[in-house]
Order: structure tokens, then sequence, then C-alpha cells
């Protein structure tokens, strides 16, 4: 019976199939299967020592500091601007929302570089707060500040984009009740709204903090690359793999390879543990 | 729920604060706080980015327009604008091509280790993007373990704008699978067994009636993967090779401009990227709303 079985008409044949999904495989093998092994065969060339010296060295262990000092000032902010942003937009009715939603996307849309740039046009020594910050010794470019600050704009969308259109679609009728019940705004976002949100929240989090630790382009333009003061872990693989340091540039690849990893790993965890329509958007 | 009848007309209802009451009474903000996060929305969205975004229109409108052209349109700046663009649409046409049959048999297909896979897809979105950059030289240089075989037939495939297009294949990878993937699994199995009962074979099913529904998501993906192409940095500027008037890309033209201190010349270039980036997101608002109409 097997054999001769009718295929469903809804059903693609074995060989579509079998065509089909071998295309796609060593599509996604050459792609990202093989350059994500490739970090870490050249990160364990010569063997496991040398990776971990490479990560143990001071100017690696001051990147890895300010990379984690960046992530956890923008991805925090970012949060508190998402939820903010998500309970005015979702919660209220106003004119002019879907071009708040639009602007608040803008991020997304620019180039990382471009990103980078609008601050040094803005803080840098030729910028409009240029003269002013010089006189009062204040440094924005070229140091932490102007790190966060790219950070904060590259990431800016991410927690908000998840959350707007969850807390639409959970609509206004529990924080009515919670409302009329006589509960202030305050106790009902934690009590009523906070627990419906909250894999959205950890989601939107999670992309966040990725692209947070991850970001170069915008960061490279703002930072000025002095070791062990304004290098970031990414911007570190840049300047071990420029000076040929290649073994050097793979480890904190590597290490870098592993949040990714984790990333994923949590991500696909919390796909799991929310309805499966929640992962449109990205 | 019971709260229907209005609380303040109801005289066994429990004493209230007057202002509760208020807010009930005005029934478009029986929810508190509208007035205070859509401030700090508005603050923070100026401040973080509005303003500094404006800081770039106003450098680039602060020069004379001969100034401007020269700037932003020298032969240098439209070479790379040319690899720029162009590298995004062959990028994002290769993952239009391989996105489709990825998100259909990631929707209707069962094989061994689809978890797997499914989590990986995301790698662009996890993996940042200076480790895409020279991993995927140490992979397509002649030294690597794809770029020797691509080396044996001639092609070369690292320092040369090939690169840049595996870059930014690499980059724009999950736009097209991610935003077709819900649209297959909404797609009704009513229809393509209608056809089939019609007398449809599969093929024709296919291309007659399950294509034209997942064009909108197509497009959509495929613009969003163009747009993000054109503006990458990161995992270019290793595999390009950077050489002026071939394989040099506009964002690193910027750098370029900045590192000698042409803030005007810099500010010219972003402008024009900007126009480009925000011409890709009102063709993606209008696809967006044409696959609303059409759904609906």
């Amino acid at each position: 019976m097997s054999a001769t079985r009718a295929r469903r008409p809804t059903e693609d044949a074995v060989w579509t199939r079998g065509l089909l999904l071998a295309v796609v495989l060593v599509f996604l093998l050459l792609v990202l299967v093989l350059p994500l092994a490739t970090v870490f065969v050249e990160a364990l060339r010569r063997g496991v020592e040398p990776a971990l010296a490479a990560i143990g060295e001071p100017d690696a262990i001051a990147a890895i500091q300010l990379t984690l000092l960046t992530a956890a000032i923008s991805v925090p902010f970012n949060a508190a601007f998402g939820v903010c942003a998500a309970w005015a937009i979702a919660k209220h009715e106003f004119p002019g929302k879907s071009a708040l939603i639009t602007l608040i996307d803008l991020p997304f849309s620019v180039s990382p570089v471009v990103a980078g740039l609008i601050y040094v046009l803005v803080f840098g020594a030729q910028g409009w707060f240029g003269p002013w910050l010089i006189e009062h010794d204040i440094r924005i470019i070229f140091a932490v500040p102007g790190i966060v600050l790219a950070t904060v704009f590259v990431t800016f969308p991410f927690v908000a984009r998840e959350l707007i259109p969850l807390m639409q679609e959970q609509g206004v009728d529990e924080e009515e009740a919670a409302v009329s019940m006589g509960a202030g705004g305050l106790r009902t976002f934690w009590s009523v709204t906070a627990p419906n949100i909250r894999w959205g929240l950890l989601y939107g989090v999670l992309l966040c903090n990725a692209r947070a630790m991850g970001e170069f382009g915008a960061v490279s333009v703002v930072s000025g690359h002095i070791r062990g003061l304004t290098n970031t872990m990414p911007l570190h693989v840049e300047i071990l793999y420029n000076e040929y340091q290649f073994v050097g540039a793979f480890a904190v690849a590597a290490l870098l390879c592993l949040l990714a990893i984790l990333t994923l790993v949590l991500k696909t965890g919390l796909e799991i543990a929310q309805p499966a329509d929640r992962r449109a958007g990205h | 729920m019971s709260l229907t009848a209005d609380p303040a007309l109801d005289p066994n209802a429990p004493q209230r604060p007057p202002a509760a009451r208020r807010r009930l009474l005005r029934r478009r903000s029986a929810i508190p706080g509208f007035t205070l996060t859509l401030g700090l929305t508005l603050t923070i969205l100026s401040l973080i980015v509005l303003i500094p975004l404006a800081a770039v229109a106003l450098k680039g409108a602060s020069q004379s327009p001969a100034e401007f052209i020269a700037n932003a349109f020298s032969e240098r700046a439209l070479t790379a604008y040319r690899l720029s663009f162009g590298a995004a649409l062959v990028a994002a046409l290769i993952n239009g091509v391989f996105g489709l049959p990825t998100a259909w048999a990631m929707v209707r297909y069962r094989f061994p280790g689809k978890g797997l896979v499914n989590a990986l897809i995301d790698l662009p979105f996890a993996l940042p993007t200076a480790v895409a950059g020279i991993a995927l030289v140490a992979l397509y240089s002649e030294s690597g373990w794809v770029g020797a075989l691509l080396a044996k037939v001639g092609v070369k495939a690292a320092y040369n704008p090939l690169g840049v297009i595996i870059a930014l294949t690499f980059i724009g990878l999950p736009f097209v699978v991610r935003t077709l993937e819900p649209v297959i699994r909404d797609l009704s199995v009513d229809v393509e067994e209608a056809a089939a009962s019609l007398g449809a074979g599969r093929i024709q099913t296919l291309a007659r009636v399950v294509l034209p529904s997942l064009a909108p998501a197509w497009l959509t993906g495929f613009a969003l993967a163009f747009a993000r192409g054109v503006g990458e940095y990161g995992s270019v500027i290793f595999i390009a090779g950077n050489m002026p008037y071939r394989s040099e890309i506009a964002p690193l033209l910027i750098i370029i401009e900045l590192e000698q201190y042409d803030y005007a010349g810099a500010a010219a270039i972003a402008l024009v990227m900007l126009a480009v980036s925000f011409s890709m997101l009102l063709v993606i608002n209008s696809i967006q709303a044409w696959a609303r109409r059409l759904a609906a």
C-alpha cells in the first residue's frame, strides 16, 4: 500500500521535496554553516592555548569590559523606551500614530556608518556642540559616551517594535478593568500589563543585546580606536585582523560567535514559550 | 466582563477617588499615563534619532549646490554607489531565489534537524558583522575551503565586487525567509486542493495559485534585504578589498572622508544614502499596505 499510496494533491512529489531540500541545505551550508565553522577552525589553528591567551590579553579584556558596559547601559535604556513607547502607542488612540511608529523604526533603515556620522556632526570637534564641549573638557566622540550613544541609536527600535504589535493585539480590556477597580497607572502596568508582555519584552531585549554587543560600523566611526580605552570586542577583532594576528582575531571572534549561538538558543526557547505567530517581523 | 454598565451611574458602585472617576468618564483615555509616556517617547526619539539626523541634513544643506554635487556625485562616489546598490540588488535577488524554497521547506516539509536549521537562519541577525566579515574572507579567499575550489575554476571571490555580493547575501538571508514563512503558514490548503480538484497539476497550482499570493511578502523581504545591504559596512570591508573605483562601498567612502576631516563631503554622501533609505522605507510601507489590501 505504502509504495502506491496516492500523494495528497497539496503535497509536493518526493523527488521535488528531496531536490528542493538539497538546494536549500547546500545554500545554507555555503552562506551560514561554513563561515561559522571557519571562525572556530581559524581560532584553534595553533591549538587552544594561543586562542585563550589572545582572549586573556589586557587589551582584549578591556574590550570585553567596554562591550559589556555599553550593552549594560544601552539595552536597559532601549527596553525602558520600548515599554514607554508601546504603552503610549498600543493603549491609546491619537492622530499620527503610524507616522510615529515609522519614525521609531527609522534607525533600522539608516546605514550604521551614517548613524555614527550624525553624532560626530553633533558632538565632534567641528560639530554643533564641539566648541562648548572642548571648553568644558567633556569628551563624547572618541570616548565611551559616543560609543554608548551610537549603540543606543542602532538598537533603538528592537524592544519597541516587538512590544507595539503585541500590546495592540492584547487590547485594553484588562487595563481598563484594573483602572475601573481603582488601580493607578503604575499598579495597572505592573500587575496587569507586565505579565502579559514579559516574553515579548525578553525577546526584544535579547535581540537588542545581540546587536548592542556586536555593533561595528556605527561604533567604529565614533570610537577613535584607542586600545584599552575605546575598543569594543568587534573593533578589537578588526585591529587584530588588520595586524595579521589572525589567531587572536579569530579567538575573540569565536567568543562573539558563542554569544551569537547563545542568543539563538535563548531565542528559540522564547519562541517556544510564546505563541508561534509572535515570531513575525524579524 | 461586567464592565458594560457605566460604574459612574451605578448607585452600588464603591466609592473611588474623583480622579479615577474622571478618567473613566473620558472613554478614550481610560488608561492613565498617556501624556507622560507619549511625551517621553517623543522627547527621547527627538534627542536620539531626529535631531542628530537633522544635523546631517543641515550639514549637507549648508554647502552650495555646486559643492554638494561635487561632494556627493564625484566620480569616486558614483562608482561607490553603483557597487553598493548593485551588489545589494544582486544579493537581494540571490536571497529572493533561495529564500523562497527555504521558507517553503521550513513550513511545509518535515526533515531531521529542522529545529537547528530554523535557529541557524537567524544567525546573520545574531552574529556581529565584523565576525561575519573575517569569517567570509577566510572561507572565500584563495586559501579558504570554498575560495580554493572557486579559484580552480578561475573565479576570484574575495577582494573583488563578488566578495561584496557574498557578504551582502549573508547579511540579507533572514529577511526573505522570515517575511515569507508566516504567509506560507497562513496559506489556505483549501485553495490548493480546489485548484488540484479542478484538474490543475502541482506545478500549475504553485505557479497560478500559490506564488501570486506570496508576491507581496516576497517583495517586502526582497526590499528589506536590499535596504539592509545598501548601508552595510562591517561584513563587507574585510572581503571587499576596498580598491577605489573598483571595490569601495559608499559607507566606506563616508569613513574615508571623515578620516580626512572632510565633514561636508561625508555629510553629502550620507545625505544621498539617507534619501535612498527613506525611499526604500516608503516603498516597503506601500508594499505592505498593498499586501493588506490583497488580504482583505
